[in-house]
């Protein structure tokens, strides 16, 4: 293995008797303002899981991209089991058989499930497609996955979930040498992913090479038998999974000492739980709060200085309820008091009107205006609050993105960068800091530390238990349960569309949370 | 990016819209040495540009407004129609006015004009933003109903009107120059001003790129996108009126006909996506030239009216393909010397978009 590279003293002798079926040599690709990928070495090998690793902006997906033949390398080479590849587009990457589910589903909401698995390469018969053919391909592959999914639905009529494990199914479908799977789990529960790592291992025991993208440490460790990683768009090494310790990793991807992290998180534990109860009335009262056919009616109070955590499955109400008191959706039963006062909130508009800001588990359709500058995002709402007329004057505006991106570590530190030119990470700032903007009293996260890596979700984390410090209330939405555990004061835990539990976060544990989610307030 | 170098000026925006006005303008001195040649009698400025500017003033007025619809993903195919009722209407009532040389009945004729046109605006702006109808089919409504409504107004006649005070908007001069250049002048101003120096511009993007996004930051898109049909109908009847008041006539069938695709054409060579969001009103302004310029020069070089529109489509043709991002990103890669390094500007098609995107927020 002479052609890549050493910065690390592990890589020799590592290498499986096999030659890798890729191999990239010395990859840089930059952007405007920003070097993405400086000089990386990347090699996989047939029938291995291979975890790549790093922060946001480490360069992660920029490397997946030059692969899938999404962005044209400035320089460097690939070469595909020992022949040189020079990838123009993502079809001509697939028909070299490199197949990718990306982070985002990139699905067609409007078409039926068998079309969207079986689209471009759907079976004809006398140059008409073959309708029965194809539903019954795509039942095939679908069982393959096990999945109990009629392919005559419509996609759209399916949890962003399902839509995943169909992306998923769609890539195996491909006679893949290659399967590129860039954080396919973030959205998927305990179960689903099980399901998941199986058809995993058996595309593995066939000889696929797969190229894993997680920030679920717990998973990479299960599934993946090489480590890969990078950080600022450079490589840090190459690893075997089974001979790093967790500890270590964490180490070489944020690069810097773990007792930071480590002390930070004690220190919000302890914040957490000295807080005492909370007496006054609580900013936000729900009462029989509900829509028909989203959430039960639900009760819900939240004070002043004080985190709720939201523990449940997707669908299981949590981000529905949410949405209802932001207003992103109306209400058709219960009540709601603001500080004591009965209101009803038709609209965002409104709730942001009685400082209360929502920020959506859907960054990308939700969330994020692509085209526009990060300076052109971070004011949105506070200019959209403020009305067209009372224009944010440029030297405001220039202040307020600046002194957020320093704040909130926003890279790169240009105001002007274009927000689709980010890291999902990064983006996720960018929304946070349009929320930070409007100076809430409530501040609703669903899911804000989803698809980050270790270090940037610390820093949220450390920035919400700050905010609470601050007086402000905030719902925190997530997906795992010792991140609700370490941030929040109270947990409510929701199931099938209602509340079941609501405690305080005194001596709880992951375990106890997970019965409730499992089984409801009788376990 | 580095706008100070030669070599990357291909890529800012509005180049290739310029070089072609420049060219077709060159073309002009080319065939008629005299082309350039201003000249300033009885205090007015006479002269193939100034011919150029005022013809091209009412297409630019309805582009003005096309743009900033195009810019939240919609699209206004209504404004010829309103452009035939708005001289319709002042023409039937200053035609009817005993007084029809008073200031105040021209005034009065204006002013119930505009006045209309607001209301046809809301009702495109209603059907839009509250229904939820394609813009497409909503104005498409109203496009072919107006030119019925401009009937009703002139009862299937053409009313002809001889007053003095009304020439002066389509054919008179202030300040030396013709009224019709310092009107569309002073609107692209406002909508200039009302965009960039209120918060309007940045809601109007925000809106066109990501509706759902912009919801859940308080954004009222609903306004917006009724303001913007509103802006474009009032845009479309100031150009009713330089058209009728040009040629002293309403004519329903055929005033302001086929106008909506010069606009959206203006719209697109000043680099507006139809796909909504970013837009320039610069660009518009040179698009709408280039438009105009177009069809003097089909005057000037004496091509035959028979293979006029042809030429039109071809020229129209070539500025779209030299602002294509996928043209672009071939010629860069064949003014490559084979084997070099790959310079770090010539990425993929989709990267030098958002680069030449990025370029405007500078």
């Amino acid at each position: 293995m002479t052609t890549t590279p050493a910065p690390s003293r592990r890589m020799d002798a590592r290498a499986p008797s096999t030659d890798p079926i890729i191999e990239m040599t010395d990859i840089s690709i930059s952007f405007p303002g920003v070097k993405a990928l400086d000089s990386v070495s990347f090699r996989m090998f047939p029938g291995e899981v291979h975890s790549l690793m790093g922060e946001n902006g480490a360069g992660k997906s920029t490397l997946i991209k030059a692969l899938t033949g999404v962005y044209s390398i400035d320089s460097g080479t690939i070469s595909l089991a020992g022949a040189p590849l020079s990838i123009s587009g993502p079809a001509q990457a697939q028909a070299a058989g490199i197949s990718t589910v990306y982070q985002e589903v990139n699905l067609l909401p409007n078409l039926s499930v068998a079309e969207n698995i079986m689209l471009g390469r759907e079976p004809r018969r006398l140059g008409a497609i073959d309708w029965r053919a194809m539903r019954a391909r795509a039942a095939e592959l679908l069982a393959r996955l096990n999945l109990d999914i009629d392919p005559g639905s419509p996609l759209s009529s399916h949890s962003l979930a399902v839509q995943q494990l169909i992306a998923i199914a769609r890539a195996t479908g491909v006679d893949a040498k290659v399967l590129v799977l860039d954080e396919p789990t973030s959205s998927l529960d305990a179960d689903e992913v099980s399901e998941l790592f199986r058809v995993i291992r058996g595309l593995k025991d066939a000889g696929v090479a797969i190229l894993f993208v997680s920030h679920f440490l717990d998973q990479v460790y299960e599934i993946s038998d090489r480590l890969t990683v990078l950080r600022n768009g450079a490589l840090v090494g190459e690893y075997l999974t089974r001979e790093i310790l967790r500890i270590e990793l964490v180490h070489k991807m944020i690069g810097k000492e773990l007792a930071t992290l480590e002390s930070l998180e004690t220190k919000t534990r302890v914040a957490a739980v000295a807080e005492g109860e909370p007496t006054d009335t609580p900013y936000l009262r729900a009462t029989g709060l509900g829509r028909t056919g989203s959430v039960e009616p639900t009760d819900l109070e939240i004070h002043q200085g004080e985190v709720v955590g939201l523990a449940g499955l997707l669908g299981s109400g949590r981000t529905e309820i949410a949405r209802l008191i932001t207003g992103a959706d109306r209400a058709d039963s219960g009540e709601l008091h603001i500080r004591g006062e009965k209101k009803r909130l038709r609209t965002p508009r409104a709730a942001l009107r009685d400082r209360i800001a929502y920020s959506s588990e859907d960054r990308k359709r939700e969330g994020i205006v692509e085209e526009l500058s990060v300076r052109d995002n971070i004011v949105l709402a506070l200019q959209a609050d403020r009305g067209w007329l009372r224009r944010i004057s440029r030297r405001r505006q220039d202040e307020l993105a600046q002194s957020y991106i320093s704040a909130l570590g926003i890279r790169p530190a240009n105001p002007e960068a274009l927000v689709r030119n980010l890291s999902g990470g990064n983006q996720q700032k960018v929304l946070l800091a349009r929320w930070l903007a409007v100076a809430p009293r409530l501040l609703v996260l669903d899911e804000p530390t989803r698809g980050i890596d270790v270090g940037a979700k610390a820093e949220i984390q450390k920035l919400v238990s700050s905010l609470a410090d601050e007086g402000m209330a905030v719902v925190f939405i997530s997906a795992e349960l010792e991140e609700v555990l370490r941030l929040s004061h109270r947990i409510a835990v929701m199931r099938d569309r209602r509340k079941v539990a609501d405690l305080p976060n005194e001596d709880v544990t992951v375990g106890e949370i997970m019965a409730l989610i499992a089984s409801g307030a009788d376990a | 990016m580095n706008p100070g170098t030669l070599r990357d000026l291909p890529k800012a925006r509005l180049f290739w819209p310029i070089v072609t006005l420049a060219a077709l303008l060159l073309l002009n001195v080319a065939v008629s040495p005299g082309f350039f040649q201003i000249q300033f009698q009885n205090g007015h400025l006479f002269g193939s540009l100034i011919d150029i500017l005022r013809n091209g003033a009412p297409t630019l007025l309805v582009a003005l407004g096309m743009t900033l619809v195009i810019a939240t993903r919609g699209i206004d195919l209504s404004v010829g129609a309103v452009v035939a009722i708005s001289g319709a209407l002042a023409c039937t009532i200053i035609a009817d006015s005993p007084t029809p040389d008073d200031l105040g009945t021209v005034f009065f004729a204006v002013t119930v004009a505009v006045g209309f046109s607001l209301v046809l605006g809301a009702w495109n702006g209603l059907l839009v933003a509250v229904f939820g109808i394609q813009p497409i089919i909503a104005t498409l409504i109203l496009m072919t109903a107006g030119r019925g409504i401009a009937m009703l107004i002139t009862e299937g006649q053409i009313i002809t009107v001889s007053s003095a005070p009304y020439k002066v908007i389509g054919a008179g001069y202030w300040f030396g120059l013709p009224a019709s250049i310092v009107i569309a002048a002073a609107m692209f101003v406002v909508a200039a001003l009302l965009t960039r120096k209120t918060a309007l511009g940045l809601l109007i993007e925000s809106v066109g790129i990501n509706p759902v996004a912009s919801r859940l930051a308080g954004v009222r898109a609903r306004g917006i996108v009724w303001t913007v049909y509103v802006f474009s109908a009032v845009c479309a009847a100031v150009a009713g009126l330089m058209i009728s008041s040009n040629v002293t006539a309403a004519d329903a069938n055929s005033a302001g006909l086929w106008i909506e695709m010069d606009a959206i054409l203006a719209v697109v060579i000043g680099g507006t996506s139809l796909a909504g969001g970013r837009y320039s009103l610069t660009g518009t302004l040179i698009g709408a030239f280039v438009i105009q310029t177009l069809t003097t020069t089909v005057y000037t070089v004496g091509i035959a009216p028979s293979i006029t529109l042809v030429f039109k489509a071809l020229v129209v043709i070539a500025v779209c393909l030299l602002q294509s991002p996928v043209l672009q990103q071939r010629m860069r890669a064949r003014r490559r010397p084979p084997g070099s390094r790959p310079p770090a500007s010539a990425r993929s098609a989709k990267k030098s978009d958002s680069a030449k995107k990025g370029a405007l927020v500078s």
